[in-house]
């Protein structure tokens, strides 16, 4: 995000704590697909993860007055959307939601194994990434997708940076262990 | 012996676990410059590297794959924001004490990336700009001004003497840096915004009738300009 984005964006939340309506449209325009993104990543569930972006936008609303920029917004964001989507986890049945989950977010691409046989290795990949567990998702979403620093993803998951670091890697480990299984050897680790 | 084996085998470097943040570009300048260094020198290290930057780009890939939420979530969060209880303007909110804030805890490479105080100004109006392009245009956009009328933005003062007001539109495509660009070679400042529509006015003295003319024609002649008239 650049300097420019991250002052409107603090612009933006000072004239929704003012209870500017407008201000709200044009943040919400800005940020929901990644707020959705993120969070049906977590809760692997497309009606829950709609319903956690008016959620959390709706917390942007009531909390405005009470940001104190010293982070960006969109960390902001990310955090309560994390913390949302956890308790929308915890109201859930877990067994439940994964073997639901599975299932809702499987789509009509190969598994691993049929996808490494096509010589498709970015679909291996990209299986590989979703198969993993919620705690390496989240850190690999937001490192490479939503592109957070280490310090803002430890602001956002509540961890210390170190923590941030050591999570990521293992997570990587793992990421290759699942491709490992899956037939591709990438020469790492 | 390279590192990066030793630290597959037992504990992972502090470098390494900077390759996915080098990646993504969010190290700081001090980091990144380690992180380089340290790639130049260790073949290893390189390699694990690229198997990052295929992990980057494949975790891209699946989250645009993802999609984008319905309406119904705006129309559900509008609705609740509906139902809250009516709020009071504070006029103890002080903005500017808010972006004082925010640009003081900026990183340092950041604000050497915004380059002077100069340059910070020029990010704020950016912003504006960056907000009433994504706002719906039928509306205003509104700033806190306890000097001036409803609806208008002020920039920077309009001063007196009746210097050229233009109307302008802006091309779709037309990007806020461009435009912020524009306004400074123009030495103009954004008065008013309505229908996607902008009032501009340019510099703090009076002009000429030709000069007023051959402004607006230039101005029309801007590629991201799609219309440009004289207004009051």
């Amino acid at each position: 995000m650049s300097a420019a984005q991250a002052a409107s964006d603090d612009v933006l939340i000072a004239r929704i704590a003012q209870g500017d309506r407008l201000a709200m449209q044009v943040l919400y325009g800005r940020h929901h697909v990644s707020v959705f993104r993120f969070g049906l990543r977590l809760v692997r569930d497309e009606q829950v993860a709609e319903d956690l972006i008016s959620e959390v936008f709706l917390d942007v609303w009531r909390q405005a007055g009470k940001f104190e920029g010293r982070s960006a917004v969109s960390t902001w964001l990310l955090a309560i959307t994390r913390f949302k989507a956890l308790s929308a986890l915890r109201r859930r049945n877990d067994v439940e939601l994964d073997d639901e989950a599975a299932g809702a977010i499987e789509d009509a691409s190969d598994n691993p194994e049929v996808a490494v046989q096509k010589k498709d290795a970015g679909e291996v990949l990209r299986k590989c990434l979703m198969a993993l567990s919620p705690e390496h998702r989240e850190i690999v979403d937001l490192v490479y997708y939503h592109e957070k620093s280490v310090e803002e993803v430890g602001e956002i998951v509540g961890i210390p940076e170190n923590t941030v670091k050591t999570r990521l890697f293992y997570a990587r480990k793992k990421l290759a262990g699942l491709l490992k299984a899956a037939g591709v050897e990438r020469g790492w680790p | 012996m390279a590192m990066s084996k030793k630290m597959l085998e037992q504990e992972p470097s502090e470098i390494e676990m900077l390759l996915p943040f080098h990646a993504a570009g969010t190290l700081n300048p001090r980091d990144s410059r380690r992180v380089d260094e340290a790639l130049a020198r260790d073949s290893e290290l390189a390699r694990q590297y690229a198997v990052i930057r295929e992990e980057y780009a494949e975790t891209i890939h699946l989250n645009e794959s993802l999609g984008a939420p319905s309406a119904r979530a705006m129309h559900r969060l509008f609705a609740a924001m509906d139902a809250e209880p009516r709020r009071e303007r504070s006029s103890s909110l002080n903005l500017f004490a808010r972006l004082i804030r925010f640009f003081g805890s900026l990183s340092p490479r950041t604000l050497a990336w915004s380059g002077s105080v100069g340059a910070t100004v020029l990010l704020l109006q950016a912003g504006v700009i960056g907000a009433v392009l994504l706002d719906n245009p039928n509306s205003s956009l509104q700033m806190a001004s306890p000097a001036g009328p409803p609806n208008e933005l002020k920039t920077r003062d309009a001063g007196a003497g009746a210097p050229l007001r233009a109307l302008v539109r802006f091309k779709p495509d037309a990007r806020a840096a461009e435009i912020t660009s524009l306004l400074d070679s123009y030495h103009a400042s954004i008065v008013e915004t309505k229908g996607g529509l902008f009032r501009l006015q340019f510099g703090h003295s009076a002009l000429t009738k030709d000069g007023v003319a051959a402004l607006t024609e230039k101005l029309q002649g801007e590629k991201i300009i799609s219309l440009a008239l004289p207004a009051s």
